[in-house]
């Protein structure tokens, strides 16, 4: 399967593709690209849609949004081309995937950071530390009013507002905040699929804290403040704006967004197309959606997964013990953590 | 209302109440007496009924209000016309306009047979027998159940009974059909100039792609010879092609017109296929036919209940009537029960299909998907409708996209309201028939 190309002509080739070749109009290209999952990844998967079909006007490009995990039962039937992903591919999706016969390429494409938001006119919360969030958030910490967070903090009752929990969002957050241990998220909290009622919630209400993708915070700056979070390796506060989410220094609550495309799909020519408009325009497209683009080294190696065919399918963040590996993508998504 | 008002007074006065013939007589002299209180009570409560239905008219103008208001700005050619788009100012509903005018109708077709049918059949033929009945009234009481469930689980059973029909045809694997007609599958080859994979980086070289047709869609992947004649679509039209292979040891040609024919040796072609107007598969997969099926199970227990109460509506001297002329079953359901049943009939289909319209949890567990550049050209297509590009809308941080889903509301509003009145003047040229 290896394409014998002479050495030179792969170097061609190889900084070729990084300069992304952005075709002419081509209708003569015909078939279709199947994409669903993450309503978070959705926006800009519509976009490479958009932008792609500008150039390939007969490639029908179908994009849902049954939800990272709803995205990925169908992509482990080899139902669909593409799978929208807010978080990592699970253990058991994984194994789903194997005993089916559906290798892929895992590929990020986009940063997001959570956010964590107050009210406009609540002057008392500058920061928040780890410890604190889960003294908020988990039924461990069981804080019912906001003196019982930090002392000097008024004796009022904190409210909560916080994505579904089908979404990747809240898997995350929840994943960050409680980890592995038994505890888990308070079931008091006000959840909603549909983040701008989130929106409406903290901003209707001087005590409440909400979490949500950088990109809804970004459009409603003028109605919610965001709140600094303490890096916990650096102690810093650090807010979320797209120079610390780039860098990392926003972290843990920063995390890349994913794309999974189908190793046998990927042999046609019409995925081929669309993933490597996907992989170039992403920067761009990222932007334009309200979430942070990823180092371009990262495009680069998913670029290099795709390359190398049978060599670049399997997953970055899971160990070969089928544990899950964390941290910086920059740390993670290197050929060497790559998983079969 | 006077027994009510009769049934309030009588307490008060507790002795008269229990006490037979004389009592009538103070009966008789209170409510007389009391008449004043009576009409009281009787304009409040012609008051309040004003004051509660004026409430929900007020209720809808404003959300009608509100919504035209919100929505009319954004209104534009490019909305009906255009394909979703992350550009606000381009984003249309095109696709989704057609797919819920499909699925809709397609519905409308499917269940109104079936609905009325059922409806004649409990109505029109009462079972004599007694195991008949026990059969029948359990039907009934299913129907009046199934009426009741919520509709995302009539998604769910959509989605093993029509989307994967219960795994009948084999797991369906890959999503791939059991049975089909109306496909044509094409191998499609790239030229080496084409895919960023393997461009070679020579700018002049035209980008092309080459169909190989193929029998079946099990076949092995063509392998492609020099000399081999293959398609390429031209515009719409497909021209024949001899292209040029490359092995894998060879340098690609230098001549740009030769080497735009040229196909890598080793390449593997993507399977594709075409569908006529008429694909058909098994099973049904994410398409329109699915949708509107399970949009089916959502409508079908409202109208049969309601054309059921519009059968029992009809008079049964006219029945006698016919029969007495010596109508058969079928001359007098077809003569005389149905048209004059229909005005019923209609309003309850009226009423069933705005239902199926606005419904949204149903499509998006069976078609779920939201963007979608093509209205659907057969049965098997993938769709999207109208009240899920609404939803994706309002669920996006900008707010220009909120003006849109307004605008979107307002395009909804007349896609039912024309339904409706296709309805409405249907019941009211059957109803001056029947007269």
């Amino acid at each position: 399967m290896t394409l014998n190309i002479s050495r030179f002509a792969t170097a061609f080739c190889l900084t070729a593709l990084v300069l992304a070749p952005v075709s002419a109009q081509n209708s003569s290209l015909r078939g279709t690209v199947e994409i669903d999952g993450s309503s978070t990844v959705y926006p800009i998967s519509e976009a490479a849609a958009s932008g792609f079909n500008k150039s390939y006007s007969n490639v029908k490009v179908n994009v849902g949004v049954s939800g990272t995990g709803g995205g990925f039962k169908r992509f482990t039937k080899g139902e669909t081309d593409i799978s929208d992903a807010s978080r990592p591919i699970k253990d058991s999706e994984f194994a789903a995937c194997k005993e089916a016969g559906v290798n892929f390429y895992e590929l990020p494409v986009a940063y997001d950071g959570l956010t964590l938001v107050i009210h406009k006119e609540n002057d008392w919360m500058d920061y928040l530390t780890l410890d604190e969030i889960k003294k908020i958030f988990t039924t461990e910490g069981g804080a019912k009013s906001w003196s019982d967070v930090r002392a000097g903090w008024p004796k009022s009752e904190i409210k909560i507002f916080a994505p579904g929990t089908d979404s990747g969002t809240f898997d995350y957050f929840k994943e960050v905040v409680v980890g592995k241990r038994e505890t888990s998220l308070r079931e008091d909290m006000s959840t909603s699929e549909d983040d701008n009622v989130l929106v409406t919630g903290v901003s209707g209400s001087p005590n409440a804290i909400g979490f949500f993708g950088v990109a809804y915070y970004e459009e409603n700056k003028d109605k919610l403040k965001s709140v600094a979070v303490v890096n916990p390796s650096t102690g810093e506060k650090v807010s979320p704006t797209a120079e610390t989410i780039e860098d990392g220094s926003y972290a843990p609550f920063s995390r890349p967004l994913f794309i999974y495309v189908n190793a046998k799909s990927f042999q046609r020519a019409e995925i081929r197309q669309f993933v490597a408009y996907y992989l170039t325009n992403a920067p761009k497209m990222a932007q334009q959606t309200g979430y942070v683009a990823l180092p371009a080294t990262i495009y680069r190696e998913g670029m290099m997964r795709c390359r190398s065919q049978a060599k670049g399918v399997g997953t970055h963040y899971l160990t070969e013990t089928m544990e899950k590996r964390g941290g910086a993508v920059t740390e993670v998504y290197k050929s060497e953590n790559l998983v079969k | 209302m006077s027994s009510e008002n009769r049934k309030d007074e009588i307490p008060s006065d507790g002795a008269t109440a229990n006490a037979g013939a004389s009592g009538s007589r103070a009966d008789k002299e209170k409510t007389l007496r009391g008449s004043d209180s009576r009409m009281a009570t009787d304009r409040a409560f012609r008051r309040a009924c004003v004051i509660i239905a004026g409430i929900s008219v007020v209720i809808l103008t404003f959300l009608l209000g509100s919504i035209v208001l919100q929505g009319l700005p954004s209104l534009s050619i490019t909305l009906l016309t255009g394909t979703p788009e992350p550009e606000p100012s381009q984003a249309g509903a095109w696709p989704a306009i057609a797919g819920t005018v499909w699925v809709c109708t397609i519905c409308a077709l499917i269940t109104l047979p079936i609905g009325i049918g059922t409806a004649v059949l409990i109505e029109e033929f009462r079972p004599k027998s007694r195991l008949g009945r026990r059969l029948l009234s359990l039907i009934q009481l299913n129907i009046s159940n199934l009426a009741g469930v919520p509709s995302v689980v009539y998604g769910i059973l959509g989605l093993t009974a029509f989307v994967s029909m219960f795994g009948l045809f084999g797991a369906a694997k890959n999503g791939e059909p059991a049975f089909e007609i109306g496909a044509t599958y094409y191998d499609q080859f790239t030229n080496l100039a084409s895919d960023p994979f393997l461009s070679m980086g020579i700018e002049d070289a035209e980008e092309r792609y080459f169909l190989a047709p193929v029998a079946a869609s099990s076949d092995p992947p063509t392998v492609p010879k020099s000399g081999m004649t293959m398609f390429e679509y031209i515009g719409e039209t497909l021209e024949p092609v001899t292209i040029n292979v490359v092995g894998a040891e060879d340098f690609p040609p230098t001549d740009p017109k030769e080497l735009s024919l040229s196909v890598d040796g080793n390449s593997i072609p993507g399977r594709i296929s075409e569908k006529a107007w008429y694909y058909f598969r098994l099973p049904f997969g994410r398409g329109v036919l699915a949708g509107a099926l399970t949009l089916m199970l959502v409508i079908l227990p409202v109208i049969i209940i309601s054309s059921q109460e519009a059968l029992r509506a009809v008079p049964s001297s006219l029945r006698d009537g016919a029969r007495g002329l010596g109508a058969t079953s079928w001359q007098v359901i077809w003569n005389i029960t149905l048209p004059a049943a229909s005005p019923g009939i209609l309003t309850g289909s009226i009423l069933a299909m705005s239902r199926a319209i606005g419904e949204t949890a149903p499509i998006l567990i069976i078609a779920g998907i939201v963007y979608i550049r093509n209205a659907p050209h057969h049965l098997m297509d993938s769709y999207t409708v109208l009240p899920l590009q609404i939803y994706n809308w309002t669920s996006r941080p900008q707010e220009e996209f909120h003006a849109i889903a307004a605008a979107g509301i307002v395009v909804l509003l007349v896609i039912l309201l024309s339904f409706n009145a296709i309805a409405v003047i249907l019941r009211q040229r059957m109803q001056n028939k029947v007269r």
